[in-house]
């Protein structure tokens, strides 16, 4: 048989389901590549023998009426797994072993998977490079030395290499969207609400959000299916009925309307961006869509915005960790505060102080109106943008990034420039609404390029659908050889 | 002390000077589990053994509010004619502390959940309203315990995250007096309704205290301090006037209060500096994103309403309508929800008036006396009403009865099968008592012969001898008649 861990999770599925191939071959395929990994630096948390005592369990009484029979997946190290380390990237919880399991990974064991590692990300999801996990730079399989993006940098460079048949990510500010994009791959950030929170370490609780990670559009609606539900542990779960979105997934798409954005065209963007737009439109107008200028005119507040609520959020969600009850602390200091400022100056990574500090500055009394405040006002009139546009079109046109992936340490000690990656994944987070990056050609070092397409809440299915007849039109193939087996 | 219907005012040496007081009460919620997660609210279980990954607050867990919390607080709010708000946030109050794990309490800041309402005190010199600024729902910390060890502390989770409801009074308080009452009286409230337990031994309800004071006649309100964490009324008494005379003494000097937060020192009695305003807190309260805001139906509120107890203000004015009590006995029955059970039990078949003098007199007087409660006297409503009416039908007299209840208020019991073996039982037969009488007054011709020359005071004699013969049994009615008929 030809290499299985190239084939897609569909495919791979559908193998298992035909017996064609037991899961235990199946997870021993991707341990090799695993094993064979000598520079990617993906992994923090191998499972591997876990992973295959799984595999043959499985193999002995399969249950082939789930989605993802016998399936092994590495998740981002941010979902908490019973009995196995959940580090969040962090020095700070290098020793925690959490014995609960998030109701995300949960779901998706539920339907056959089971775990095959953690993977590696931005320290508490801060980042856009994944430089700043205390478990080191992770590499995009695209070229050496080039970053995977972030946080969900270790998830897409291990799907691009093969080292999983797919994963899953946290979105919060484009760090599901941005690194599928800088590799190659399929990313989809859902409705906030439509995935669970629980038991994923919290960045920013009001546009957090878990979503599918794949290499095509089909394998993002199938693990969508997998991982969607209400929760009644997360009070911000949404109840609705579960949906088929991989058994009513259809290229049919015509009549749509597309909304092309013309904020999201802005100076310094290099031309093939541009061009890969452009060619977005004309795929999408030749499947029978309807292309409409639209303008979300506050689009240019959303960084800032964002900026100041997830900070916010962090600096709050993120004192927890103070080393009294679990995780790292500090052996130095004569009393409490002392321990707490040992643990935390020590425990957190540079980003990650960073952005408490600007969290704890910005609802500090006498600040919190002329910033928090107005923050939230600005991201109701960004969501008000959204729900006007989405009154004309179905969906909008956007690319998923400002630029290809770069080089490790170009951007490292630059934040505005780092922060500037995403531009226009922020948006739809503090909208609350569903987007999927897809790849869509390259630029002229031959990097991947993602579009984004961004829909109305809940409307996955309809977003599914476009970017599945664009998938198909664009025929992008990812075309790597494995340099970082040598 | 003053006269109690005089205004309570510390005389200083350059005038007259008014206290003025706001409390801030945190009152335990009466919940099965906590206000975000389903761990026990027990008290006195081994230390971190009702704890949750919530209440303990490990990496990627997530609070869901207890609706059954959230309706004993519209409950409590609508016990205090307050105004039910249907639109209301929870807030991160932001702070770090070893017996907070979350590095923040979940609470109500901007919008809380019941708004403006009033209790009405009952104070010697007539009713006096109080209005209530507003209640909120907030979580309870952890408990760090500093003297199990000399080099460490302790942190016992059980009591982290458990429902409180912060009630918070206007400066309407006047008086040490005033505030025992609106204490007692809030509490009876919410015992009433049974939305707190009011056990200020287990710090069910406990006080902050804030506390300035004004030139008598001065309508602006001074500089405040706030005494934070008491926990008996008796303490709160006592802060209050400690405070209110060290105010006193700094302003007549010619200097000003600092606003700080304060501690009081319940073994030297005196307040001291906890915090100033400068070093306070700066909790960088925002809405928690981990919780929607709280939407409650008005149907909710209507039902609630609908299904609310009798509240011991309406059961008074049906005491006085329908038993003829007095203002004071209606009050002081009613001040227990399990005092005014018993008197309405006990009167189902006993006399009211009667009723009502032996359980505020006798009954309560043992009840002080043990330090216990009505729930724990061993004397039930039943035999209580048994008492009464052998009193009433003249089975014994009111002093053999004392004798009676001395043996029920240990051990309980059926008063007639006490009297009975007491012998207490009341001689009421003429013949029997005539016979004595005669006696009496065949041993003591001369004082007859006193008494006829108009020596009135002599007949108290006779009546006594007569009860002594009889051991206390003679019907003290028929005693008086039998002596006025023989000796005219």
């Amino acid at each position: 048989m030809s290499d299985i861990t190239k084939k897609t999770l569909t495919e791979i599925v559908g193998l298992i389901k035909k017996k064609e191939i037991k899961s235990e071959e199946l997870t021993k395929s991707f341990i090799e590549n695993i094993n064979n990994d000598k520079k990617l630096n993906s992994f923090i948390t191998n499972c591997t023998e876990q992973a295959l005592e799984k595999a043959k369990s499985f193999d002995k009484n399969p249950n082939l009426e789930n989605l993802l029979p016998g399936v092994p997946i590495a998740v981002k190290d941010l979902f908490c797994t019973q009995g196995v380390k959940t580090t969040a990237g962090s020095k700070m919880l290098e020793t925690f072993v959490p014995n609960y399991e998030s109701t995300i990974t949960k779901n998706l064991w539920d339907e056959g998977a089971f775990l095959l590692g953690k993977l590696n990300c931005d320290e508490y999801a801060m980042g856009s490079s994944n430089e700043t996990s205390y478990y080191g730079n992770v590499m995009n399989p695209i070229a050496e030395n080039t970053v995977p993006g972030g946080s969900s940098g270790g998830s897409a460079s291990a799907l691009a290499a093969d080292l999983t048949p797919t994963t899953i990510g946290t979105d919060t500010g484009g760090s599901i969207r941005q690194p599928a994009s800088f590799t190659g791959t399929v990313g989809l950030k859902p409705t906030y609400g439509l995935c669970s929170r629980w038991g994923i370490v919290a960045f920013a609780s009001s546009l957090d959000q878990a979503g599918p990670m794949t290499k095509t559009v089909e394998d993002c609606a199938l693990m969508l299916e997998a991982m969607a539900g209400f929760d009644k542990k997360d009070s911000t779960s949404i109840n609705k009925k579960k949906e088929h979105y991989s058994k009513k997934l259809t290229d049919n798409i015509k009549g749509l309307k597309i909304g092309i954005p013309k904020e999201y065209r802005v100076e310094g963007m290099p031309k093939e961006i541009d061009q890969l737009w452009e060619n977005g439109k004309k795929i999408l107008k030749e499947s029978g869509a309807e292309i409409i200028d639209i303008s979300l005119p506050n689009t240019k507040f959303a960084l800032p915005t964002y900026y100041i609520v997830a900070p916010a959020e962090a600096s709050s969600n993120l004192a927890r960790y103070d080393g009294v009850r679990y995780g790292f602390r500090s052996s130095k200091g004569k009393n409490l505060i002392e321990m707490y400022e040992n643990t935390r100056s020590e425990g957190f990574g540079d980003e990650v102080k960073r952005r408490i500090l600007i969290g704890t500055y910005v609802l500090s009394s006498g600040y919190y109106d002329a910033y928090y405040i107005k923050a939230q006002k600005v991201r109701q009139l960004i969501k008000n943008d959204f729900d006007q546009s989405f009154k004309k079109v179905d969906a909008i046109l956007t690319p998923s990034t400002p630029s290809a992936a770069f080089k490790i340490g170009e951007k490292k000690n630059d934040p505005i420039s780092m922060y500037l990656n995403d531009i226009f994944t922020v948006p739809v987070n503090l909208a609350g609404i569903p987007a999927i990056s897809i790849p869509a050609g390259t630029d002229n070092n031959n990097y991947p390029l993602g579009l984004q397409l961004i829909g109305k809440p809940l409307d996955e299915q309809k977003l599914l659908n476009i970017a599945f007849a664009a998938e198909k039109k664009i025929n992008f193939k990812q075309n790597l050889y494995r340099w970082w087996e040598k | 002390m003053s006269n109690k219907n005089e205004k309570y005012l510390i005389s200083g040496e350059k005038g007259q000077w008014e206290v003025v007081i706001g409390l801030e009460v945190h009152a335990q919620v009466t919940s099965n589990s906590k206000l975000f997660s389903g761990s026990s609210t027990k008290f006195g279980a081994e230390p971190n053994t009702q704890v949750s990954l919530v209440d303990s607050a490990f990496p990627g867990m997530l609070p869901v509010i207890n609706e059954y919390c959230v309706q004993q607080a519209i409950k409590t709010g609508l016990g205090i004619n307050a105004k039910i708000n249907l639109y209301s946030v929870f807030d991160r109050k932001n702070y770090f502390y070893a017996d907070l794990p979350q590095g923040y309490q979940i609470s109500q800041y901007k919008n809380p959940i019941v708004g403006e309402g009033e209790i009405t005190l009952d104070m010697p010199g007539g009713s006096k309203t109080i209005g209530i600024e507003r209640l909120h729902l907030e979580q309870d910390a952890g408990k760090s315990i500093h003297d199990l060890d000399p080099s460490s502390t302790y942190v016992d989770l059980n009591r982290s995250g458990i429902a409180l409801m912060e009630i918070v009074s206007k400066p309407d308080l006047r008086s040490p007096d005033e505030v025992n009452s609106y204490i007692k009286k809030l509490r009876s409230i919410m015992r009433y309704l049974g939305t707190c337990d009011g056990n200020m031994q287990e710090g069910s309800l406990r006080a902050d205290v804030n506390v300035s004071v004004r030139k008598e006649g001065s309508k602006e309100l001074g500089t405040r301090c706030e005494i934070k964490n008491v926990n008996s009324i008796k303490f709160m008494q006592m802060a209050i006037a400690y405070e209110a005379q060290r105010q006193v003494e700094i302003l007549e000097s010619g200097k000003s209060i600092d606003q700080e937060t304060r501690l009081f020192d319940t073994k030297k009695n005196e307040t001291r500096s906890m915090r100033s305003k400068e070093d306070a807190h700066d909790y960088r309260y925002f809405p928690d994103p981990d919780l929607l805001p709280l939407n409650i139906e008005k149907s909710l509120v209507e039902k609630i309403k609908k299904d609310l107890p009798e509240l011991p203000d309406q059961k008074k004015e049906r005491f006085i309508k329908d038993y003829s009590l007095s203002s004071y006995e209606a009050n002081v029955l009613v001040s227990e929800k399990e005092v005014a059970t018993y008197f309405e039990e006990v009167i189902k078949t006993a006399d009211k008036k009667l009723s009502t003098n032996w359980i505020i007199g006798d009954l309560f007087a043992s009840l002080n006396d043990k330090n216990i409660s009505i729930s724990e006297t061993p004397i039930k409503a039943k035999e209580m009403a048994s008492l009464v009416n052998s009193i009433s039908s003249g089975l014994i007299s009111g002093r053999a009865a004392k004798e009676v209840f001395e043996v029920m208020k240990e051990s309980g019991g059926d008063p007639v099968k006490i009297i009975e073996e007491m012998g207490l039982k009341q001689q009421s037969d003429p013949k029997k008592l005539e016979a004595i009488i005669d006696k009496i007054l065949d041993e003591n011709k001369d004082k007859v012969i006193q008494y006829k020359a108009g020596k009135e005071k002599l007949f108290g004699f006779f009546v006594g001898q007569t009860m002594k013969i009889s051991g206390g049994t003679a019907n003290p009615q028929l005693v008086n008649d039998i002596l006025k008929n023989k000796l005219k």
